[in-house]
């Protein structure tokens, strides 16, 4: 079932936390929203499944109007952070909870419970585990009950709020594969909310990147990795290099230095521009003579796993410190017989540049 | 998996419980420590088993039949009945309104919340004479809606009601005291889980948060019960000591007393001293209980 939502704000106190978002999440496919703490991804969970209110803007499930719709009648499922299992109750009891409350005219028989939630328990691998009590189980095992326990009812939409943030890093890792995997099997629309930039791009078919209550890119895994919209996206996802400068026809202007950039739209000359370029995207070249690049000097090497990482350091007029960081293969590391201290000239092969609003000097 | 591993890894990081004294670094010398378990035995012995073990003495001092006697007396039983009255009245109050308030302060949030916790404390602060004499100048003779009882051949003061509305009052914060801080650890994501999988509002009470706080909910029961009972001083003010007629246990205990009928006024204390054991097993199986579901709790969060 597809979810749309329109126009949503919400407004904490005086902090904003959605500022006019909206969103199309087609049928069937699994979406992560994406985003720093405090970016309202949580609060924009809460408010389709009907757990928060928005103070303005709709939610449209189905093309049909929810907003009015009582948490209760959406048919939503949820996945909360730290589970909320019933703790005084068995697993199964857990599962058949969403079964056993509906009304008596709705109700399936005792029977009908028993072998829908055994087929559940089988679904997410744990029927051996039906007589258990939460505080007898992993933080894994608890999750995929309370997976199935969402799944009872059958929802139209599954929403997970930050599904495996209380776990550690390899059940998370085992965890998300099995979530993507059985999303596989169940083509159920589901929207999670996570901090966590690789589960992000491992698990979902689209990502939707947020910043403070506003959204900043929407695309595929590749699309906002390769292709980051704004400076936001740039810095959020994984590591970066970040310079200030002003553009100069075809290249950007720092300090006295130069480097070249390719950018697609023109940029008035002399604008304050911020540029970005991955460590990969980066090299180093040790003949100080040509004026192109940055001069940088290495501070630190480390020259294991497939590629080496050189963190350099690099003064601008003003004397301020920038940290700069550089992906080499090995080989080439060997080639420039790079030691600590050395000074070197950065050349980007690839400059990502944006025109810089004040307002984003921040970000 | 792994999750299992580590959190039994944490349990094994812990320190096993250790008593002080096997730390030679922490051991005291051997008169510190029996001194110190003589002087709280001896206060123990003196304070709290000596009145005790008196209240049962005196009460068979003249044999069983004295005894028997003096609680079968119609005035005696009368004080019984009126005590159990006034607790069955207050307690079931207490319940709902408990439950109610510890449920609006752990899962709302609103305006004048504060003052609503602090409110509840209000029979805790204030002597219980004093909350007698607020009944007697509301609705005595004398007070505000007085003449209007009067008139409507109510009476409220120097009769049952007046006495059922003291206990009342003084017993209220027993059992919202015990539930707020359960639940307001508890939180509220629970409830949101029932919500969302379709369970009405009743059904999330019953099938959810009842059965988190029941045995906080039974140790407020419990102290409330014990309170009920034992209150003295804002029921002596409102009873006015009609004999068979508003007289609660502790009242008649104290009529008998002054009338020299040491036997008999020890034979009804001694109910109120069983009373009062019961109330202490009872308190600490449930204090076993909380404790262990706690601990479960505990547990479940460490992993």
């Amino acid at each position: 079932m597809s979810i749309e939502v329109h126009h949503i704000r919400k407004q904490f106190g005086s902090f904003t936390a959605l500022d006019d978002v909206s969103l199309d999440f087609p049928s069937g496919e699994l979406v992560a929203l994406l985003g720093p703490s405090g970016c309202g991804k949580t609060t924009l969970l809460r408010i389709i499944a009907g757990l928060e209110q928005a103070d303005s803007g709709r939610v449209i499930l189905e093309g049909s109007d929810a907003s009015a719709t009582h948490v209760r009648e959406r048919q939503v499922g949820f996945v909360f952070q730290h589970y909320a299992l019933f703790r005084h109750m068995s697993v199964f009891d857990n599962v058949a909870f969403g079964l056993r409350v509906k009304p008596r005219a709705e109700r399936p028989s005792e029977d009908a419970i028993r072998r829908k939630v055994t087929d559940l328990l089988k679904l997410v691998q744990l029927d051996w585990l039906a007589d258990r009590f939460p505080s007898q189980l992993s933080g894994g095992q608890r999750q995929r009950i309370a997976l199935a326990r969402a799944l009872a009812v059958e929802p139209r939409v599954l929403l997970l709020d930050e599904p495996f943030g209380a776990l550690d890093a390899k059940v998370r890792k085992e965890l998300r594969r099995w979530l993507r995997k059985l999303h596989d099997e169940l083509h159920i629309t589901s929207i999670f909310v996570t901090h966590d930039q690789e589960e992000a791009l491992e698990v979902a078919d689209r990502v939707v990147v947020m910043n403070r209550g506003q959204v900043e890119q929407i695309g595929s895994p590749e699309a906002v990795w390769h292709a980051p919209a704004t400076p936001f996206v740039y810095s959020f996802l994984g590591s970066v290099n970040r310079f200030h400068g002003h553009a100069d026809a075809g290249a950007l202007q720092i300090d006295a230095q130069r480097i070249a950039h390719d950018a697609d739209e023109p940029l008035a000359a002399g604008a304050e521009v911020i540029a970005f370029a991955r460590p990969h995207e980066l090299d180093i070249d040790t003949d100080l003579s040509v004026l192109e690049g940055l001069r940088a000097r290495v501070t630190r090497i480390q020259a294991f796993g497939l590629t080496a990482r050189i963190e350099l350091e690099r003064n601008d007029l003003e004397d301020t410190v920038h940290h700069h960081e550089v992906e080499l293969p090995l080989d080439r590391l060997v080639a420039l017989q790079l030691s600590v201290g050395r000074e070197v000239r950065l050349t980007p092969s690839r400059l990502k540049v944006f025109a810089e609003p004040a307002a984003n000097l921040a970000a | 998996m792994a999750a299992t591993a580590s959190a039994l890894g944490q349990l094994a990081a812990l320190p096993a419980p250790r008593h002080y004294e096997d730390n030679p670094a922490t051991r005291d010398r051997a008169w510190v420590k029996w001194g110190v378990i003589g002087v709280s035995l001896a206060f123990f012995a003196g304070f709290l088993l000596l009145p005790l073990a008196t209240v049962f003495i005196e009460a068979l001092r003249r044999g069983w039949s004295v005894y028997l006697a003096a609680i079968v007396e119609p005035d005696a039983l009368a004080a019984v009945r009126l005590t159990v009255l006034a607790a069955a009245v207050a307690l079931p109050l207490n319940l709902v309104f408990g439950v109610a308030a510890a449920w609006a302060v752990a899962k709302f949030e609103f305006r004048g919340k504060q003052f609503l916790i602090s409110l509840i404390d209000l029979p805790f602060s204030v002597s219980p004479v004093v909350a007698g004499l607020v009944y007697v100048l509301i609705f005595g003779a004398q007070g505000w809606f007085g003449t209007w009882f009067i008139d409507n051949d109510l009476k409220v003061v120097f009769a049952v009601p007046g006495i059922v509305l003291a206990t009342v009052f003084v017993t209220v914060p027993f059992i919202a005291r015990e539930l707020i801080p359960l639940m307001q650890a508890q939180g509220k994501e629970e409830e949101e889980a029932a919500i969302v999988l379709g369970a009405s509002g009743w059904q999330t009470f019953r099938h959810v948060t009842l059965p988190n706080i029941r045995w906080g909910l039974l140790y407020g029961v419990v102290l409330c019960n014990a309170r009920a009972m034992g209150e003295f001083g804002a029921v002596s003010v409102v009873s006015g000591h009609i004999r068979g007629l508003t007289n609660t246990m502790p009242l008649q205990i104290e009529i008998l007393y002054n009338e020299y009928q040491f036997a008999a006024a020890f034979a009804v204390a001694s109910l109120l001293a069983l009373l009062a054991l019961l109330t202490l097993v009872l308190k600490t199986f449930i204090e076993w209980r909380a404790a262990l579901a706690a601990r479960e709790q505990r547990e479940e969060e460490a992993q």
